[in-house]
């Protein structure tokens, strides 16, 4: 196996696993850099997302200075292509993290690249759950934290899940792009030392395995969605 | 009995762009008193729904007073009461809807706990009640059933379990059978039927199934276009409606519409005349076509007859032709009127046909 690898890919096996420029780092960069930005990106998205179900006019939070500020923040990043967020928001990320290179410094960047795109999709979801429920719960007497978790965010949840996956999976496209800034990750190897070297087969390797790490999530999202779905017989 | 539900002068008015606005609810004036099931029918965009959401402050009005179980909710153009308050004020009026919105990611157990989760009781106290309420609505060996596995009677069962939860004094029924096929919408009537006499429930039903009225109700108002044409005990209205749209609602049922349809009454010869007679067969013996024929000489033909009970009491409707002179026409409804009876001269088409 290694014989054929060296002998068809010979440039894959050059790069080694471990090291600055090693598949494992690449691979563990990639995962490092999927994982943190989806913890805080994806936190920062469902609290916004939530703001956008329950402040809009008519939401059980009716609240115009909350909702208009949120939809003109989500929609303002949204905006905003990836790569030049890298670049626009370094003194911010300087500031946060104390360095405007490397791995963690394009944690706060792709937190803040993920976070409009994930509110959305968690506004859409929200919303998908049926105003008669809301309406049925504040009968009972609901408030209106029961009328978020319990409602809101219990019935949309396999949604959750399902829009999650879909975030996860356009986030380590993002990862691919924070090698601009010197951040490492399974894209960089693609382009750096790949496309820039004229090595097509560590291209190639990359490519399988960005599509490997893909895969794997939307298997698992789609397993975790139907499993949390009571709504369709 | 003093009124548990009080709407003075209640105006539910809607903007619609910058000028105009929808008055749904026009300065209507509701009581309805303990044990009462009162219902309330009207045609779609009557503004019926709207009406009884104002129960509950789910639809805030525009102007008028609220008052339920001897709190005052609303009043002079602003919630009288706090938020919290009114929260604990809502678990005192259960609430059923037409499409049932159960929690559907929550098993049948759950969604009856979830309406005790303010409850003081504790825990176990709480799943025993919902078993308990379960077992009351004959649901309790579908405990652990998610909803989407329960047909739409069950559904409304479990629904109704849960608006039962907190003891409330009122149940609102909003179109919570319009959903439903015929045999279950009559079971769930007569569930609600029961509930009323075992546990004093007073509930306001709305509809626009005047059957399901006839069903439970004591008590009934009729709306349109956001006010209450008409409104009084099940019987009065049923045997002396007074309006027009009472008399389609209360003759109206589909058979009779049908009927008259196909009988076409653009055939009618200038000698003869359509009526409709509501009758209470309790206090009607005698034999109303024989009558006009007897005392009137005048041919009579019965297009279409019926006879329902109305709470406990059998009622009648009939349609009959009338072939004579004007004269004898003529005298058709006061012979009729002598006895129960209620007469209406059928002679626009345009009636029955909304």
């Amino acid at each position: 196996m290694t014989e054929f690898i060296a002998k068809t890919m010979p440039n894959v096996l050059r790069l080694g696993w471990g090291g600055d420029s090693g598949w494992g780092t690449a691979i563990w960069q990639t995962i490092y850099m999927t994982f943190w930005p989806a913890i805080f990106g994806g936190l920062l998205g469902l609290i916004f997302g939530v703001i956008l179900v329950v402040a809009k006019p008519g939401g059980i939070m009716e609240n115009h200075f909350w909702f208009s500020f949120s939809d003109k923040l989500v929609s303002l990043f949204r905006a905003i292509p990836f790569i030049i967020l890298l670049a626009f928001i370094a003194p911010f990320t300087q500031l946060l993290v104390g360095t405007q290179i490397g791995t963690t410094a394009a944690l706060v960047p792709l937190s803040l690249g993920v976070f409009p795109f994930y509110a959305r999709q968690v506004q859409v979801a929200l919303e998908s759950v049926d105003s008669g429920k809301v309406e049925a719960a504040l009968a009972l007497g609901a408030t209106n934290s029961d009328i978020i978790f319990d409602v809101y965010l219990r019935e949309a949840r396999s949604e959750l899940v399902r829009v999650s996956t879909v975030t996860l999976i356009s986030l380590v496209g993002l990862t691919a792009m924070a090698g601009a800034i010197g951040a490492g990750g399974l894209g960089n190897t693609a382009i750096a030392y790949g496309y820039n070297r004229f090595n097509n087969d560590v291209t190639l390797v990359a490519t399988l395995l960005v599509l490997l790490l893909v895969i794997i999530i939307q298997l698992v999202g789609d397993a975790l969605a139907k499993r949390l779905n009571h709504q369709d017989r | 009995m003093a009124d548990i539900i009080s709407l003075d002068h209640l105006s539910v008015t809607f903007p619609q762009g910058k000028e105009t606005s929808i008055k749904a609810v026009d300065d209507i004036t509701l009581h309805v008193a303990k044990g009462d099931i009162f219902g309330v029918v009207g045609y779609s965009g009557a503004g019926k729904s709207t009406l009884v959401r104002t129960i509950n402050l789910l639809q805030k009005p525009s102007s008028g007073t609220v008052k339920v179980v001897g709190k005052t909710l609303f009043a002079d153009g602003q919630t009288a009461i706090s938020k919290k308050e009114l929260q604990t004020t809502r678990r005192q009026i259960g609430m059923i809807f037409q499409h049932f919105n159960l929690l559907n990611e929550n098993t049948v157990l759950d969604n009856v706990m979830f309406a005790l989760k303010h409850s003081p009781l504790s825990d176990e106290e709480v799943e025993q009640k919902s078993l308990k309420l379960l077992d009351l609505v004959g649901l309790k060996d579908k405990a652990d059933n998610y909803p989407v596995q329960l047909s739409g009677g069950e559904q409304q069962r479990v629904a109704i379990a849960r608006a039962l939860a907190n003891d409330p004094e009122i149940l609102i029924s909003d179109e919570a059978t319009s959903a439903l096929d015929p045999r279950n919408t009559n079971q769930i009537l007569d569930l609600l039927k029961d509930l009323n006499q075992k546990l004093g429930l007073t509930i306001v039903l709305i509809t626009h199934e005047m059957d399901a009225v006839k069903r439970v109700a004591n008590k009934i108002a009729v709306m349109q276009n956001g006010r209450i044409v008409e409104q009084g005990k099940l019987l009065d209205v049923y045997l002396r409606p007074k309006t027009k749209l009472a008399r389609q609602f209360v003759g109206g049922s589909l058979a009779a519409i049908e009927t008259l349809r196909a009988f076409d009454l653009g055939k009618l010869g200038p000698d003869e005349e359509l009526f409709q007679v509501v009758f209470s067969a309790q206090t009607v013996t005698k034999s109303v076509i024989l009558d006009l024929y007897k005392q009137l000489g005048v041919d009579v033909s019965m297009l279409y007859g019926n006879i329902e009970v109305l709470g406990s009491q059998p009622v009648g409707t009939m349609f009959i032709l009338v072939k004579g002179t004007p004269a004898q026409l003529q005298q058709v409804p006061e012979l009729l009127k002598g006895g129960h009876v209620e007469v209406t001269k059928i002679d626009d088409r345009g009636i029955w046909n909304d």
